[in-house]
């Protein structure tokens, strides 16, 4: 563990998310500690309901936890007021799972990309300046802005929303990235454009990257670390090729066992 | 929003709702222009004058320009008109005390029945059993029929002033005619008068438009309450959620026609305006709106467009106004639509009551029902005394309800064929 | 070579808009399934392999329309028959279909014997209670399914056992062919390799002559099925045993898409993904030529104005490609330098 303050970005301590309450209660998140290093991309790994995108929605400050801390950049996060949210979310951004109900259907792909500006306090600069800024956007996710000027966003195919998304991520400049599920629900096609632009974003930009998948191979093939969830809790984590090729947890070898490989014999006897 | 109005001009549900109610509208509008007579003024001394061409009677003798026509059942069609079914009943009485079988007697063929009368009838006669009032009915009687019969001419007498004697100043054959359109007294009543002399087609239009005004308050009342309620309670929840969910469903759980009932009744009947009602009506009905929006922006409130309108640092104003009243204004359309037709429902259950508005300037729809009912208008067969009433709350409320559906089907693509 | 189970020639099916226009998702495709084989269908979403499996059954309902083409199971042609023929003989007796969702498709009020029931007498109305059973008794046992779940509510089981059971109950009639939309792509891993064991069984024990498989899941159609066949804008754009579609594609279509694979296994953090740029063509009006020219990386003038042929390369692979094999095998033996 390197305990160098200046280095870990976020962390959570024994955060924990209870759902209801009596009958109905459910842990979802539990007793979970993340710490996440500047320039890192870290995997999250779990089935549905193992809690991972509750996970995402706790440490974006979209929903609070029950128990445990989060720290930002060393200092307790602090998201009571409008204004301490708007701050914090200088700093975290997401992309969600399904580009199709990201964006408001009702608002044009100009008033996405100028929120973005507006947020980083550039709402005073001349007309010229933000279009350049948003054209430069889009062209890193190779989008042209003079085409998608006066469009909405349900006009684009999967692929183009959720690149509309990261170029939405570019003009923020977060320092973290909170990715839930980004490419499992566009095609194989587009997956490798999404993921490359992703890790542009990391190495260009600096981003710290959270990766929620469900798909263990992607995992590996993003992340420096990688956390298993289940059941609400981290059962095994640490560096990607250590998780997934030389697994400890009986949680995980389950999980890759089951996965079709293709260089491997699937063993279909064990169900 | 262009496309939106296309797909909703597309949907046959709609446009007939749609035209149905412009067409209500537009009479509304147009009529006052056409005919501006104050829709309560009694012109009618006496009740349910029946619907039809009234011509002034002393128009028609004196001034107009007179024509003689020949036409040949002028006359048959005179005794025809003029001699009632209670005439013929009686005349059918006589003839069969003085026995002529049943049988024979067609009191629908006229020139039989007169035929058969005059055959028969003797003054003289006195058959067992009939009293002398009744010998005296059935002479009178045969004297109007005699003087149906005659072509004799009118005589039109007036007074003379100087000597106080009557003169005759005209006479007036039967086939004397005049033209209506000469006559510069006539007055069209196509639904007749009410109980009160007032011509009913006027009092009617005015009672729609302002129905119409107050269920347009009613449903703007109710649905912005319900609209505020439901957006607040849920997408801020929590505690706030908890009240006005507490608010609501103790508003469920009393039937709000009661409710209704107890205030109009309360407020009074001096202070009881049109307006006032619509609001009452209003205020006692938004519930099933707030309850409706509630369980939409809940399930609005975590998607993930939400969210990101909050990644981007948007106030929970801005939010609610724009990410998430947009995604239900449909539905809320609709509801405003249904809010208005059963606020018009309202006020005639009301009016029925006798707790609607007090008006003596202008009517609603639910009054008029009551006037009609008060007047037992439906026992004394006088329907375009309130059919027509009731025709016109079912036509606007049939139509929105059409509308509502079309715009369902469009707004719900699960719906559409 | 064995005999074909399945044989579609040049079936062309279409979609007619509201707006009455015509789709065509699935164009003159071709494809023969022997017994004891499995064909696999991959491609990206809107490609026609879904509305492939649709119109295998030859029961078609609005907005999905038959065109040309002609369908046989197991010598038996079934295109032009009517409809009513089609429901009463064919479906669920010589071709059982699984849709994606097919685990919703059970009615919750209803136990699984009873919805059991309903199929059976659908097609043999006299059946009695115990005879049917009896049937489904021994069908789930030699699926490998306990007897219990018949008894019960779909509420009762699990995502990955309710999909199990209605796969059950789809081959209880014993079709011939069985065709697999996605099965497994609701449910999670574990569930999901119970699903194609199941699947893998019936078809080594014989009891199924022939399936087809869908999914764009590559890694799964590589474990599943014999062959593979690519789908692109409507039309085959390559078939070839599962073995050679995967490690060695020819179609650049095909190429990018293997490329695209991930597993975890070693090796692939070194292994860059490939993307192919752009999206699929509107089939409201395709490209002239080749469909897929938009996208390629190795297009030529020609690829726009020529119609492209299947060309047949060794027994069971074809690809449709104006460039010849020997010239794509330079192409991408020199692009790995």
């Amino acid at each position: 563990m390197n305990n160098n303050k200046q280095e870990i970005y976020l962390s959570a301590r024994n955060v924990t998310k209870i759902f209801g309450m009596g009958n109905t209660r459910t842990v979802a998140v539990d007793d979970v500690n993340l710490n996440l290093r500047k320039g890192e991309v870290i995997s999250i790994v779990g089935e549905s309901g193992s809690g991972k995108t509750t996970l995402a929605k706790i440490l974006l400050g979209l929903i609070n936890e029950t128990e445990g801390e989060i720290y930002f950049q060393g200092e307790k996060r602090k998201i009571r007021t409008q204004g301490q949210k708007r701050e914090y979310w200088r700093n975290i951004q997401a992309i969600f799972q399904d580009p199709f109900s990201s964006f408001n259907i009702f608002n044009k792909i100009d008033s996405v990309l100028l929120d973005c500006i507006n947020m980083r306090g550039g709402r005073r600069l001349p007309k010229a300046e933000k279009v350049a800024m948003m054209t430069e956007a889009c062209s890193f996710v190779n989008l042209k802005f003079e085409e998608l000027t006066n469009k909405y966003p349900f006009e684009l195919s999967g692929g183009q929303q959720q690149r509309l998304m990261i170029a939405r991520v570019f003009l923020l400049k977060p320092k973290i990235l909170v990715a839930d599920e980004p490419t499992s629900m566009i095609d194989a096609c587009s997956r490798a454009t999404i993921l490359d632009m992703l890790m542009q974003l990391r190495d260009e930009e600096g981003m710290t990257v959270i990766f929620i998948t469900h798909d263990i191979g992607l995992a590996y093939y993003v992340s420096d670390n990688v956390y298993i969830m289940e059941h609400g809790r981290f059962v095994e984590g640490g560096p990607a090729e250590d998780v997934i090729i030389h697994p400890q947890h009986d949680y995980t070898k389950r999980l890759l066992n089951d996965v079709p490989k293709i260089y491997e014999e699937w063993d279909l006897s064990t169900v | 929003m262009t496309y939106l109005l296309r797909e909703i001009f597309r949907s046959g549900k709609f446009v007939v709702g749609f035209w149905i109610f412009a067409a209500i509208l537009l009479t509304v509008v147009i009529y006052p222009l056409l005919v501006p007579d104050p829709p309560l003024a009694i012109i009618g001394r006496g009740t349910f004058f029946p619907p039809g061409i009234y011509v002034n009677g002393y128009d028609a003798v004196s001034g107009t320009p007179r024509y003689t026509l020949n036409i040949r059942d002028a006359e048959d069609k005179r005794i025809e008109g003029k001699l009632t079914a209670d005439d013929r009943a009686a005349m059918q009485e006589w003839l069969v005390a003085a026995g002529t079988p049943e049988a024979e007697i067609n009191i629908e063929d006229t020139q039989a029945l007169l035929d058969t009368w005059f055959a028969t009838f003797d003054p003289a006669l006195r058959l067992p059993g009939m009293t002398n009032a009744q010998r005296n009915y059935f002479i009178r009687l045969n004297g109007s029929i005699q003087n149906l019969l005659s072509t004799d001419d009118i005589i039109i007498a007036a007074e003379n002033p100087e000597s106080g004697e009557m003169e005759e100043i005209d006479t007036l054959p039967p086939s004397a005619y005049v033209n209506v359109n000469q006559v510069p007294n006539v007055r069209v009543l196509p639904l007749g008068t009410d109980n009160f002399g007032r011509d009913v087609l006027t009092e009617l239009v005015a009672a729609t438009r302002i129905s119409l005004q107050i269920g347009f308050v009613a449903g703007f009342v109710a649905t912005l309450i319900g609209l505020v309620l439901g957006l607040v309670s849920g997408y801020v929840g929590g505690w706030v959620d908890d009240v006005i969910m507490f608010i609501t469903n103790l508003f469920t759980v009393i039937p709000s026609f009661v409710l209704l009932i107890l205030i109009s009744f309360s407020i009074g009947q001096e202070n009881r305006g049109a307006f006032l009602i619509a609001t009452v009506i209003g205020l006692t009905s938004w519930v099933w709106t707030a309850r409706a929006v509630r369980s939409q922006v809940i399930s609005l409130r975590n998607r993930d467009h939400v969210n990101l309108s909050k990644l981007s640092g948007h106030s929970i104003f801005h939010i609610i106004l724009r990410d998430i009243l947009p995604y239900i204004a449909s539905y809320v359309v609709m509801a405003f639509i249904l809010q208005i037709s059963s606020g018009i429902l309202a006020e005639a259950g009301l009016s029925i009551l006798g707790l609607g508005p007090r008006t003596t300037e202008v009517p609603t729809l639910g009054l008029m029902m009551n006037w009609a009912m008060i007047y037992q208008a439906h026992i004394l067969n006088k329907w375009w005394a309130y059919f027509p009433v009731i025709l016109a709350i079912a036509l606007i409320t049939f139509s929105m309800n059409l509308m509502n559906t079309g715009l369902d089907q469009v707004f719900n693509p699960a719906l559409r064929e | 070579m064995s005999r074909p189970i399945l044989e579609v020639r040049e079936l062309t099916t279409k979609y007619i808009t509201r707006f009455q226009e015509d789709i065509y998702a699935v164009d003159h495709v071709s494809l023969t399934v022997e017994e004891g084989k499995s064909l696999g269908i991959a491609g990206e979403s809107g490609c026609g392999k879904s509305t492939l499996a649709l119109s295998l059954m030859g029961y078609y309902f609005p907005p999905l329309h038959y065109s040309s083409g002609e369908i046989i199971i197991d010598g038996r042609n079934i295109t032009g028959m009517d409809p009513d023929d089609v429901r009463r003989s064919i479906l669920g007796k010589e071709v059982a279909y699984i849709p994606q969702a097919a685990m919703n498709a059970l009615n919750p009020t209803q136990k699984v014997i009873s919805f059991i029931e309903d199929v059976v007498r659908a097609h043999n109305p006299k059946a009695s209670k115990q005879e049917i059973y009896e049937l489904a008794r021994d069908r789930f046992e030699m699926l490998g399914l306990p007897a219990e779940v018949l008894q019960k509510h779909p509420v009762e089981l699990s995502g990955g056992m309710k999909q199990r059971t209605v796969i059950a109950v789809s081959v209880i009639l014993g079709p011939k062919v069985l065709i697999a939309d996605e099965p497994s792509s609701a449910l999670d891993v574990t569930s999901q390799k119970m699903v194609i064991k199941m699947l893998r069984d019936m078809m080594e024990s014989g009891f199924i002559k022939a399936m087809l498989f869908i999914t764009h899941e590559l890694p799964l159609l590589y474990n599943v099925t014999d062959d593979i066949m690519v789908m692109y804008a409507g039309q085959l754009v390559e078939r070839a045993p599962a073995e050679k579609a995967v490690f060695d594609p020819l179609h650049p279509y095909s190429k990018g898409l293997m490329g695209s694979i991930i597993v975890p296994e070693e090796g692939l953090r070194e292994h860059k993904l490939a993307a192919i740029p752009g999206t699929p063509p509107n089939l409201k009006n395709p490209p002239k030529g080749c469909r897929f020219a938009p996208r390629c990386r190795y297009v030529r003038p020609e690829c726009t104005t020529l119609s492209v042929p299947l060309r047949r390369v060794e027994d069971e692979r074809t690809y449709r490609c104006i460039i010849p094999e020997a010239e794509l095998r330079e192409i991408y033996a020199h692009e790995q330098q």
